[in-house]
């Protein structure tokens, strides 16, 4: 065998008392897709950024291609030809296309000739690999998969002959995700090393040669993907077996509880966001809105829970009327038995710097049981928490810790907790396991079956397919605003992706 | 007098009073372009000043007061640069505390070296920038429009004048044009970007940071050796907040930058044209109101005339290596 493109021995990394990489050997092959798959925190990207000079390993040693190299900032990574392709772009929003490859590669102090230099190169870059990017283009103008075109061309245009993507499918939609293992294949079968971080299970099964699982910072396994299924990987990322598809029994719809009729809205520039879209929830059933994300969800979930203006069209919850002036009191929900869980959690669902028993009932607050007087009930307050710690397994168990220190699924779960312990009719729910573990995940769907067995209505949003056709019971797909088809839970991947891409209903059908 | 003359007199006296915040507006252009915000334009331009008044003085030329003023101002930059870069203070509590800094220093040392109330002695022509007259200035200043054009709005304004306006299209190039302004900017928008293509973000602020330094030791340079003869105690008074503002109403982009500053000189000019003379209609117009203009007309026309003025989108936040 050739020598390894990468080769990490005994990296160890640890930031204050965390041990985000223990004691790390890992030997990448040349000319393969290696897939590294771990749970948030695993230490994945700490790994990673160690290898991208980001930070600096506390011991161990990285070879590439056979030489010993020291990395002590990215600039030294990239004369070794390793590539990174950030979960977050690392590109300028008001910078062109042209203007982002170069920064930091002009290789002249005028920037007339670089440019036109960069602009043939990127040309020949782009008919090479089937990358193609309008360079004049101004990147906030541009939709994210092209934005991530625009990371792997800067790599490139580097003579990256090492390339490692973070999380590179968190913001692609299933075809651009697909488009994009396309152009991975096609840059291993040019020679070069791709290195894939993902906790997507599928996607490692989809596109890689070989497997690292890494779990509380270790290592714990490398596997020929071939040789490996879906089953042993989880298991070895979670440390214990899970089920990927959460077992449910049949649903047993009640009345109608929440419905909604002929809504339209409308964004800020009068761009139709939710265009006549009419839907019914009833007791005992979870409904699941599929679609590619910016098709209209947010606005749709945004305006049935009163925060934002509808146009026209009403919202009937329990047989009363939401207010659609978007200055709908959530309090007066909340009452009349309607919980949401928001799609952003960081920006709607919690306040971040605020200790954990304080999110456990934020929007609640001023019910009996956690008030004395004018004041609020802190040992109430703290004693309810506790106890939704230890129903919903929310790590680590401390009520008084910041919510801004626990893991992205735990801070799902409080905001789950919270809304769920509160025994609501109508639980609106918008992408419940946006960035959450495997092992939290099961936790998550379970507890969403359980709300449905228990006969609330559940109205569920997502943009990951799987999550929609194992919960739902009813299946409605948004396509530019537009409710386009309702499927049943059997419907297939296929067909469900055609409406989401926006098929017509009767194409679908044949 | 005619109107026209009144005009010429009143627009040249308008490229008089834009140079010192044309000086200030572009030096802040440079450090806000790549993410540090710099509310110590005021200061570095008083503490130059008095570097340039003080050095004039002592040494009778106007250069070493230049040399002087630079390098006191370029050092409150780099303290600046030191607060918010390297240690990632807060920008504009650095910036104040440079403000109050050269405000009381300026008088301390004033008095202790020169003992004349804070001021320093006047210099003689050879310590100031004095009047350049281009070529063929008299021999033109007889022929109609064109001459007093020509001789009066053109020619005669010292050295530093014509440098300031030549700064604009200069600046222009650098942040257009070069591999130092593209750093520049991407700096001020998205330092992680800057860094993950292996620039350092620091040594490129602390650069910008120099840039900034130096034109404000230029402008307080003017102040005291080409619009006075010394340095009179908090001279600057509040130029360096009007060139913020101007730097804010042009959205950090130098042309428009350049015509801010004519604008709120004009203003200037005209309140002092005006003064004490009624007008028609309105009647006597309070010097105040007229010293207040460039603010009011700043927020006015950014609350709905020219749109909302986006910041460079890192200004103001410390770089903090995390992922």
């Amino acid at each position: 065998m050739a020598e390894a493109a990468i080769e990490l021995k005994g990296i160890s990394k640890s930031f204050g008392s965390v041990r985000a990489n223990r004691d790390i050997d890992l030997k990448i092959a040349p000319g393969t897709i290696h897939g590294i798959i771990g749970e948030n925190g695993a230490g994945k990207s700490t790994l990673m950024s160690i290898l991208y000079g980001f930070y600096q390993a506390d011991s161990g040693e990285i070879f590439v291609n056979g030489e010993r190299a020291v990395i002590h900032a990215s600039s030294d990574a990239i004369a070794r030809g390793i590539g990174m392709v950030h979960q977050h772009f690392m590109l300028v929003h008001n910078f062109t296309v042209l203007e982002n490859v170069i920064l930091g590669a002009e290789g002249e102090p005028l920037l007339k000739t670089s440019i036109a230099k960069a602009r043939s190169e990127l040309e020949r870059l782009e008919r090479d690999y089937g990358l193609e990017v309008d360079p004049d283009a101004v990147i906030e103008d541009l939709p994210v998969g092209l934005q991530q075109r625009v990371e792997i061309l800067k790599a490139l245009f580097r003579g990256a002959d090492i390339l490692i993507l973070d999380e590179p499918t968190g913001v692609l939609t299933p075809a651009e995700a697909e488009h994009l293992f396309r152009i991975l294949r096609q840059l291993k079968d040019e020679g070069k090393t791709i290195v894939l971080i993902t906790h997507k299970l599928r996607e490692i099964m989809a596109v890689t040669d070989n497997v690292s699982v890494m779990r509380q910072g270790a290592l714990v396994a490398t596997r020929k993907t071939a040789e490996t299924t879906v089953e042993e990987l989880a298991e070895l990322m979670v440390g214990r077996r899970v089920l990927l598809r959460v077992e449910k029994g049949d649903a047993h719809p009640g009345d109608f509880i929440l419905s909604v009729k002929n809504l339209t809205v409308e964004d800020m520039r009068g761009v139709k966001m939710v265009d006549d879209v009419s839907l019914d929830v009833r007791t005992g059933e979870i409904v699941g809105i599929a679609g590619v994300a910016g098709n209209g969800q947010t606005e749709l979930l945004e305006t049935i829970t009163g925060m934002r203006k509808a146009v026209s069209g009403t919202v009937t919850l329990d047989g009363a009327p939401v207010e659609l002036t978007g200055e709908a009191d959530p309090t007066d929900l909340r009452r009349r038995g309607m919980a949401h869980v928001p799609e952003d959690r960081h920006n709607m669902g919690l306040v971040l710097p605020f200790e954990e028993n304080e999110n456990a009932i934020l929007g609640y607050h001023w019910q009996d049981k956690y008030v004395n007087g004018p004041f609020l009930d802190i040992e109430a307050i703290r004693r309810d928490a506790q106890g939704k710690i230890e129903k919903y397994d929310i790590r680590p168990t401390d009520a008084r810790l910041k919510t801004a220190n626990f893991s992205g699924g735990n801070q799902q779960k409080i905001v789950l907790a919270r809304e769920m312990e509160q025994d609501p009719k109508v639980l609106i729910v918008g992408q419940p396991t946006r960035g959450v573990d495997v092992g939290a995940i099961e936790f998550i769907h379970k507890r969403l079956i359980d709300m449905r067995d228990q006969g609330k209505a559940v109205l569920l949003v997502s943009v990951e397919l799987d999550e929609i056709r194992s919960l739902s019971d009813r299946i409605l797909v948004m396509f530019a605003g537009r409710i386009v088809g309702e499927r049943g839970p059997d419907a297939t991947e296929g067909e469900l992706g055609l409406l989401m891409a926006g098929v017509e209903e009767k194409e679908a059908a044949e | 007098m005619d109107l026209f003359s009144t005009l010429v007199l009143l627009l040249d006296s308008t490229v008089r009073l834009s140079v010192p915040l044309l000086f200030a507006a572009l030096a802040g252009l440079y450090s806000e372009r790549s993410g540090v915000f710099d509310i110590g334009l005021e200061g570095k331009m008083l503490a130059g000043a008095f570097a340039a008044g003080a050095a004039a003085a002592v040494s009778g030329s106007a250069w070493v007061g230049l040399m002087a003023a630079v390098l006191v101002s370029s050092f409150m930059a780099l303290v600046h640069g030191f607060a918010s870069i390297t240690h990632r203070g807060n920008q504009i509590v650095s910036g104040v505390a440079i403000n109050f800094i050269a405000a009381g220093s300026t008088i301390i040392l004033g008095q202790a070296w020169f003992s004349q109330g804070g001021r320093t002695p006047l210099v003689g022509s050879d310590g100031r920038f004095g009047a350049i007259h281009l070529p063929f200035a008299d021999a033109l200043r007889g022929v109609p429009v064109v001459g007093p054009l020509y001789s009066q709005l053109l020619s005669g304004h010292s050295l530093l004048v014509y440098l300031a306006f030549l700064l604009v299209p200069f600046t222009w190039w650098v942040l257009f044009r070069t591999r130092f302004g593209l750093r520049l900017r991407a700096v001020g928008e998205n330092p992680a970007a800057v860094d993950t293509a292996g620039i350092s973000v620091q040594w490129l602020r602390y650069r910008a940071v120099i840039c900034t330094g130096v034109l404000t030791g230029l402008a307080g340079t003017y102040l005291a050796l080409a619009q006075n003869a010394g340095f009179v105690k908090d001279m600057t008074a509040g130029r360096g907040f009007i060139a913020l503002a101007a730097l804010i109403f042009a959205k950090w982009r130098p042309v428009p930058v350049m015509f801010a500053c004519l604008l709120f000189g004009f203003l200037d000019a005209l309140s002092i044209r005006i003064q004490g003379t009624p007008l028609p209609l309105i009647g006597r117009v309070p010097v105040q109101f007229m010293q207040a203009l460039p603010y009011i007309l700043t927020v006015v026309l950014l609350a709905g005339f020219i749109g909302r003025a986006i910041p460079p989108r890192a200004g103001g936040v410390p770089y903090v290596k995390e992922r």
